[in-house]
């Protein structure tokens, strides 16, 4: 049913879009994961909730057009939006290069750092850097030496990450040859495989693992690891729109930015995130 | 179309035929034998046997080959501890086995019943003379019903196998990096998944225009009576003036 009615929505959505331009008050069609709690899941009762969700309809509420949220599966959400599909990205997606060739980004409206998922009993819980923060951008001499330091503990275990992220970048660089990697395709993926066994550490965002943390079964495993940004890990989550379309990044630029300016970020960030991940610059 | 791109990906994704190859065969010959066990006891006239066998086909042939693959390997990480105490967690800890073995039940259940009709349709008068010439029981089996069943039920067989290749695909959801397992990843670096899924479904075609020819050649030579026989030459002193 919810198949059907996404199809739905995506044929009413395109003539939408072709009448739109014309018209004022346009529908701007926003597509999120629906896969990675706290920035964006699916319910209990089958509806689109987190972070991302509320920052939409708020972002929206500002630009003064009707929003539209649907979900799609993470590993086809750029195609589809160049495909046209949707006209926005909010997903937890952060701002890289690699993405900046093929679309545009709105500035970040969420800056959180990573962190890696072991059970407290693990060999790992002990992982040095733990606390210490590093921007690669900024410190990336400091922040090598850390990865650096990783490496000893790390040789021959498994890490879980979800594919096409920046962490995924970030193992493939750093961790290669030291620690296997595994690719999933969701965080959720990678969350039962760590509580199985399968693998010793996941490597994600920060936010999205204490969402993990607050779980039950994850109550005897921590969060540890030196907190990494900047360099290929980019600056923060940003609103991901097709290159070309200004008018469109320009209002999100502007609500973000009002939304930033009354405290707005801040709130929603500390409902779901309970922590503030307000981009600081 | 950028070909010099797709040229790139096809000899990114060339690395992982082995492991699509190797989890098709592996699967398809493991398969085979729980195959020919399951179609022995649907055959048996054994009742409790043949039921046993028609609930596995029924189950395996009924529920989608990509809710098996999570259930064995998801589903059955949930029981970690209980796995362990049996000394099975080894084995389940792989994704490459939970592979294996998710492909294996499922290709058994399918070809189980290719073998099956291929054993019945050995025609009775075939078993009788056999039995006139005094063969009985294995003797029987591997010299006329098995050759037989084996020509009848090739051409079947043989998509079965297809089929497997293709299956295959669904082992990345496990973190398996066989051809789609490449090709999700490089999309996700490059965000051409027009040109990717092109290059990997022609990966596919080719590895399955060598199965069917593979096929095609062991048909041939398991029909020689369906060959036109060699031409003779005509003897000339026969022809007598």
């Amino acid at each position: 049913m919810k198949f059907v009615k996404s199809i739905g929505l995506a044929i009413l959505g395109s003539t939408l879009a072709i009448g739109g331009a014309a018209a004022q008050d346009k529908t701007v069609k926003i597509a999120t994961e629906g896969a990675y709690e706290p920035w964006n899941f699916t319910g209990p009762g089958g509806k689109l909730e987190g972070f991302e969700v509320d920052l939409a309809n708020e972002l929206c509420n500002r630009m003064k057009v009707k929003c539209e949220i649907v979900a799609q599966d993470w590993d086809g959400i750029i195609p589809a939006l160049q495909a046209k599909k949707y006209d926005a990205i909010m997903a937890g997606m952060s701002i890289t290069d690699e993405r900046k060739k093929v679309i545009d980004f709105s500035n970040p409206y969420a800056a959180g750092p990573n962190g890696f998922l072991v059970a407290k009993n693990s060999p790992l819980a002990k992982m040095p850097g733990t606390g210490q923060a590093f921007n690669l951008s900024s410190q990336q001499a400091e922040g090598e030496k850390a990865i650096e330091a990783l490496k000893p503990v790390l040789k021959g275990k498994t890490v879980g990450v979800q594919v096409s992220t920046i962490h995924a970048n970030f193992a493939d660089k750093y961790l290669k040859g030291t620690a296997e990697v595994r690719e999933y395709k969701t965080t959720e993926q990678h969350d039962l495989d760590l509580a199985a066994g399968r693998i010793d550490a996941v490597l994600a965002d920060a936010t999205a693992l204490n969402g993990t943390l607050r779980k039950p079964e994850f109550k005897d495993y921590v969060l540890v690891g030196p907190s990494i940004t900047g360099g290929l890990l980019g600056p923060g989550v940003g609103v991901g729109l097709r290159q070309g379309e200004t008018a469109l990044k320009q209002q999100f630029n502007d609500a973000i930015a009002a939304a930033k300016a009354d405290g707005t970020l801040k709130k929603l960030s500390e409902k779901w995130f309970k922590i503030d991940t307000t981009p600081r610059s | 179309m950028d070909f010099s791109f797709m040229r790139d990906t096809f000899f990114s994704l060339l690395s992982g035929v082995p492991l699509t190859l190797n989890l098709a065969l592996t699967a398809v010959a493991f398969g085979a034998v729980l195959a020919m066990l399951l179609a022995l006891m649907r055959m048996s006239g054994i009742r409790v046997l043949d039921a046993i066998a028609q609930a596995y086909v029924f189950v395996f042939r009924g529920t989608p080959l990509l809710v098996q693959i999570f259930l064995i390997y998801y589903g059955l990480g949930q029981f970690r501890p209980t796995l362990q105490e049996l000394g099975l967690w080894t084995f389940f800890r792989e994704p490459y086995w939970c592979a294996v073995l998710a492909l294996t039940l499922n290709t058994g259940a399918y070809a189980s019943e290719i073998f099956r009709g291929g054993l019945q349709s050995v025609p009775h008068q075939q078993v009788e003379a056999a039995r006139a010439c005094g063969m009985s029981g294995f003797l029987l089996f591997r010299r006329i019903v098995f050759p037989i069943a084996v020509r009848q039920a090739l051409p079947a067989y043989g998509s079965e196998i297809i089929l497997m290749v293709k299956a295959t695909s669904l082992a990345s959801v496990i973190t398996m990096m066989e051809v789609t397992g490449i090709a999700a990843k490089l999309i996700s670096q490059t965000f051409r998944a027009v040109e990717v899924f092109v290059v990997a479904g022609l990966i596919y075609l080719i590895l399955n225009f060598a199965i069917t020819r593979i096929i095609m050649a062991l048909e041939w030579w398991l029909s020689p009576h369906l060959r036109r026989p060699p031409a003779v030459e005509p003897r000339l002193e026969a022809a007598h003036v």
